[in-house]
């Protein structure tokens, strides 16, 4: 199975001010093998979603390389499904004709882009609700369409940028265990972007923690409450249990000193 | 005393009070929401009124008929020039003939402003290209360029249909242009992550969000098209509603003058009501998403 590599990656850009340059991240050296759960969290402004971008495409790093199994990462591709905060579907299309749209770009037959759209629907429990249109759809069920089309063009990984940031707490934890069961299904790779300690620590196979100024990864843990609740399907104990308890803390401080930190830095009020 | 209205309101306030609703609200009505309500009712009064109005100062001969002819008398003369004929040709040859230049017109520009506009929006060598040209004929009179047209295609169908295409096209390119940003950056990245080619966002993603601002900007573009019509139509015209009123203004006949914009009128909104239901139909998730 194939593994993405980043070797030695720093993103800058230019700044405000002419030549000045912003450093996004620095020396990022990471690699994801396949079938595992890489969860990254840390302080506003750390290069998470830069992180992200780079690995799905949209930005080229300024330093190093990015690699997917031996390829070199220079555009966006269907070997890599994006999920995106805000669901970002296509409102003129109903519910399965946004699932299978990457196939109908590719020029798959309807009959067989369908089957697969309504495998993919099926798994994210959304088999009911294929001639929906997207605006008649709770956030969290356009969440479930958009990890559905992410599904579709069968990705090597795929990559999630707080796609839970704007649902209720109840859709979120009902989602977590969704995406649990869906990776454990599929067994993808998957890349998420979180804000929450909690959902990070639940999910992850891998947690990593991200400083700020510039953006590198400061800490890294293997976790395995994921499979715990796989095994117990009982989220409100695994998330109970004293050890999450203690990891949710010992990752909660390190952000909150780092946003400490980067407050007395800027000089805000809330230094 | 606490929930009680302050008594002493300047009067002004009063009015802003009353013509904002500042007052409880019916069911089903959220508070302090501008403009909410139904208005056909209202809006039904105020043609009759107007009507009305238009039967009492002509019957009683407050006005003359020169400056304001009675409803029956263009009533009358939408009988007469129906049937008989109006400068050798009849109503409907009129009409037909506008038509066809207006619709001729308004063809040529979607054919023509949508690509451009949605490729200035999407391309910068194409805006680089469009956008002084556009933007400086675009508040330009038709009638400042009118000679021009003239002197460069003659006086046939051509210069008309020309003008009134000028007319539509900047609207409607513009709108085109803007409508590009209608698609989100995620709508788009997400396209290019499912294997689009630039083609296939272009045209699968970028021309069908921005399809609720192009079908404004048609609206818009026709609208326009109706107002230079008498303009094109003082191009050596010897029928075309335009040409009948400009004809009939010359031996001050008021009551074919305004015959001619009442059915200009009801052409315009007729055809104003069918873009509203096409839009309804091609374009039903409008602000919805």
């Amino acid at each position: 199975m194939d593994e993405l590599n980043l070797i030695n990656v720093g993103v800058t850009f230019p700044g405000q001010r002419p030549g000045e340059q912003v450093t996004a991240i620095e020396d990022i050296n990471l690699t994801i093998h396949g079938g595992s759960f890489v969860v990254v969290v840390g302080a506003s402004g750390c290069g998470k979603t830069t992180l992200l971008n780079l690995m799905a495409g949209f930005i080229s790093p300024s330093k190093g390389e990015v690699l997917l199994g031996n390829r070199k990462i220079t555009a966006p591709g269907p070997d890599r499904g994006v999920v995106f905060q805000k669901h970002a579907l296509l409102p003129w299309l109903n519910v399965i004709e946004n699932v299978e749209f990457g196939l109908d770009l590719q020029g798959f037959p309807k009959d067989k882009r369908r089957k697969i759209a309504a495998k993919n629907l099926a798994l994210v429990g959304l088999q009911e609700f294929h001639n929906h249109a997207i605006y008649q759809l709770s956030g969290g069920m356009q969440q479930r369409v958009g990890i559905a089309r992410a599904l579709t063009s069968d990705p090597a990984m795929l990559l999630m940028d707080e796609p839970m940031a704007a649902l209720d707490a109840l859709t979120r934890e009902t989602i977590q265990e969704l995406l649990l069961d869906v990776w454990d299904k599929t067994n993808k790779m998957i890349f998420f972007i979180t804000h929450s300690v909690e959902e990070a620590l639940f999910l992850a196979t891998k947690l990593i923690v991200m400083s700020p100024r510039p953006g590198r990864i400061t800490h890294s843990y293997d976790l395995d409450f994921q499979s715990r609740f796989l095994r117990t399907r009982d989220a409100r104990a695994v998330k109970s249990e004293p050890d999450f308890i203690k990891m949710r803390e010992t990752v909660l401080s390190i952000i909150y000193g780092d946003e400490k930190a980067l407050n007395k830095a800027q000089g805000g009020l809330h230094a | 005393m606490l929930n009680k209205e302050p008594s002493k309101t300047s009067s002004a306030n009063k009015i802003s009070k009353r013509f904002f609703a500042k007052q409880s609200v019916m069911p089903g009505q959220q508070f302090g929401a501008p403009g909410q309500g139904v208005n056909k009712l209202i809006s039904t009064v105020t043609v009759i009124i107007l009507f009305l109005l238009w039967v009492a100062v002509t019957e009683t001969g407050l006005i003359k008929p020169l400056f304001l002819p009675s409803p029956s008398a263009v009533f009358n003369k939408f009988v007469v020039i129906s049937t008989v004929g109006f400068a050798n040709s009849t109503l409907l040859e009129h009409t037909l003939t506008s038509l066809y230049r207006i619709f001729g017109a308004f063809f040529l520009a979607c054919l023509t402003a949508i690509p451009i506009g949605i490729l200035m929006g999407a391309n910068r060598v194409v805006r680089g290209i469009f956008d002084p040209p556009i933007e400086f004929y675009r508040p330009l009179p038709p009638l400042a360029y009118l000679p021009l047209v003239i002197i460069w295609f003659g006086i046939g169908e051509t210069s008309k249909i020309l003008l009134i295409y000028l007319a539509i096209f900047a609207p409607l390119a513009i709108s085109a242009r803007s409508g590009v940003r209608s698609a989100s950056i995620e709508q788009i990245h997400a396209a290019y992550s499912m294997g689009a080619s630039a083609t296939q966002v272009v045209l699968r993603v970028i021309l069908k969000s921005a399809l609720p601002e192009i079908f404004t900007g048609m609206r818009i573009g026709i609208g326009v098209g109706w107002t230079t019509l008498v303009a094109s139509e003082m191009i050596a015209s010897t029928s075309g509603l335009g040409f009948m009123v400009l004809n009939a203004a010359e031996f001050l006949a008021s009551d074919v003058v305004i015959m001619g914009i009442i059915v200009i009128g009801v052409f315009a909104f007729g055809f104003d009501l069918f873009m509203r239901y096409l839009e309804r139909v091609f374009v039903p998730w409008k602000g919805k998403a």
